[in-house]
């Protein structure tokens, strides 16, 4: 086990700081997110950290818990796109044949409209609920995951243990689980953090267009849309979700290229 | 010679790759159909809402046609989005295309204003950064294009607008254009969201373009030309650059692709009259039968933009120009 270089633990420290206040959101937050605690748009104080929203809210409890928001719907996300996207593409790999190109040509097709279209569209007609929002977003994103995770296992599918448990007599849900997932784990590991990154920017611009968490609950797209008419008049309170998103954004990505290096050198460093 | 060059294998490949971007149009108008139509929640209910009566969700239905079979309807739909007529409006009852004909024009100008000025500057600064691959200036840029991938197209426009409009005061902060503006006052109108647009592809696209230079860079003709004792650029620009060019075209005409989704975004924070801020005002409305128009037309220019790259790189690719 090497060191861990600076960045990537710069990197887990933001990381785990936001994941940290959005699980304790109700013990760290000074107000509650739906309390009138001051004027409309009051500058940074003592009393409120980050200032008030366009009602008069604390804003930096709006921050806290529209974290909590976007975390808990992008993880969600995440992990039902992972446990889909994934089993399908183990599935093809190790079934070959008309599986693989059934599934393969449906998740092309799926990929062949832009993905925020693609979501604008279905949301036109379902109703925009907290797990409808995860449902689309982690079906829509598990189309990548069923690209990668079908290449990675393709090449493990030819292995000899692979073979040699096949003449066993194991079945196709053995093989997927006991074979090819521990030896397709380290580039997924690596890929969930992007793929996370990417749903907490999708359920952001969602929120932004309206179309995503509905009022009186806010994730930090819905705060960028409740305050975004107080920037004309140089207010900033708009452009603080930005820094939140950009810095969890970041660092997950410095946490995630870590993980992909330190695995890929573990491989003979061929990457 | 016609059947000579019919039988050419470059004909054959470009004209088996546009055949399947017509399929998966046709399959994509297809998706966009039953995505729309066969969900759970039909579109009567959910223009009217819970509490509409029994009546009254009838009478929409028949309006609607949605009695008939959902093949039929699909059928008379697509039929008549090939020749042009994409239907009417729920909430207004205006003509769909006509509507969307001047919406369309304005976001290809936004997006090919942003496309003029990324493609080169991504090209250049690619260049730039394998030039001096691992030094200061490709660590600076790689930073930099990083961050910029990070922030959401909306968080990048209204830090532009904060800046450049509210502080600075160069730029309108609302892109407002109609039709007797001169080309100057509308280029004036759009830069804000140029700029943000540039931004946000520019990031991707040179590090693609990085990428795909520095893995010609790797080969062994660029090591003998090393040996050779030609200078960095210019083995970058005789020799790297030729092999490179169907990894860097494809890799533009991705990011053209990701602009057309990007305009949808950037418009509706610079309330821009486009294709986008169109889109989404009628999801939210619930107006099916634009957000179908609109979804198909996106899918046609995103799987058109994406075909291209394939037909240019199967064309700069000479042992397929020139087979054996």
């Amino acid at each position: 086990m090497s060191r861990i270089p600076l960045s990537a633990l710069i990197g887990m420290v933001v990381t785990a700081a936001y994941f940290l206040a959005a699980i304790f959101a109700d013990v760290i937050s000074p107000y509650g997110y739906a309390d009138v605690v001051g004027n409309v748009w009051d500058p940074v104080s003592a009393e409120h950290w980050l200032g008030t929203d366009s009602i008069g809210r604390d804003l930096l409890s709006r921050m806290i818990y529209g974290g909590q928001i976007t975390i808990f719907v992008a993880a969600a996300a995440t992990v039902l796109a992972f446990a889909t996207g994934a089993f399908f593409g183990f599935l093809a790999a190790v079934s070959g044949g008309w599986v693989d190109q059934v599934l393969s040509r449906l998740v092309d097709l799926l990929m062949s409209i832009p993905a925020l279209i693609l979501a604008l569209v279905i949301l036109s007609v379902l109703p925009v609920s907290v797990p409808v929002l995860i449902g689309v977003m982690g079906l829509i994103e598990s189309t990548r995951v069923f690209r990668l995770s079908r290449a990675v296992a393709v090449d493990v599918a030819v292995m000899d243990y692979v073979e040699a448990a096949r003449l066993r007599g194991e079945g196709t849900i053995w093989v997927i689980f006991r074979e090819i997932l521990p030896n397709a784990l380290s580039p997924l590991v690596a890929e969930a953090g992007l793929r996370f990154i990417f749903m907490v920017l999708f359920i952001s611009t969602l929120s932004f267009l309206g179309l995503g968490v509905q009022p009186p609950l806010a994730d930090w797209g819905g705060i960028v849309k409740e305050n975004k008419e107080g920037i004309v008049y140089g207010i900033p309170a708009a452009l603080i979700p930005a820094v939140a998103i950009a810095t969890l954004a970041i660092s997950v990505n410095l946490v995630a290229d870590w993980v992909l290096t330190r695995t890929s050198s573990l491989k003979g460093g061929r990457g | 010679m016609i059947t000579t060059l019919l039988g050419h294998p470059v004909v054959r490949l470009v004209a088996h790759r546009i055949a399947m971007g017509l399929v998966l149009l046709f399959a994509a108008s297809l998706l966009i159909f039953v995505g729309t139509q066969i969900l759970p929640g039909d579109v009567a209910q959910s223009i009217l809402g819970q509490s509409a009566t029994p009546q009254s969700l009838a009478n929409l239905r028949a309006e609607l046609g949605l009695n008939e079979p959902a093949v039929t309807r699909y059928i008379s739909w697509l039929v008549g989005a090939m020749h042009g007529d994409l239907g009417t409006a729920l909430t207004n009852g205006q003509d769909i295309a006509e509507a969307m004909g001047r919406r369309l024009g304005n976001t290809l100008f936004l997006a090919s204003c942003a496309a003029i000025i990324a493609v080169p500057m991504a090209l250049i600064l690619g260049l730039v950064s394998v030039r001096y691959h691992r030094r200061w200036p490709d660590k600076v840029i790689s930073g930099v294009t990083l961050a910029s991938v990070s922030v959401p197209e909306f968080l990048l426009g209204y830090i532009v607008m904060f800046i450049m409009a509210v502080r600075l005061h160069a730029f309108p902060s609302v892109s407002t254009v109609y039709d007797s503006m001169s080309l100057l006052e509308r280029l004036n109108a759009i830069a804000l969201p140029v700029i943000v647009l540039v931004m946000v592809v520019l990031g991707h696209m040179m590090r693609m373009t990085r990428a795909a230079i520095l893995n010609v860079m790797q080969s062994a003709y660029i090591e003998t030309a090393e040996l050779k004792g030609l200078r960095p650029f210019r083995i970058i620009w005789r020799h790297a650059l030729p092999n490179a060019i169907a990894p860097v075209v494809n890799v533009v005409m991705l990011n053209l692709a990701y602009l057309v989704v990007g305009v949808v975004v950037v418009e509706v924070v610079f309330v821009y009259p486009g294709m986008g801020q169109y889109l989404v005002d009628h999801v939210a409305k619930r107006d099916v039968p634009v957000v179908q128009a609109c979804g198909l037309v996106f899918a046609a220019v995103y799987i058109g933009l994406n075909m291209i790259a394939d037909v240019v790189s199967i064309l700069a690719n000479p042992r397929l120009r020139h087979p054996k």
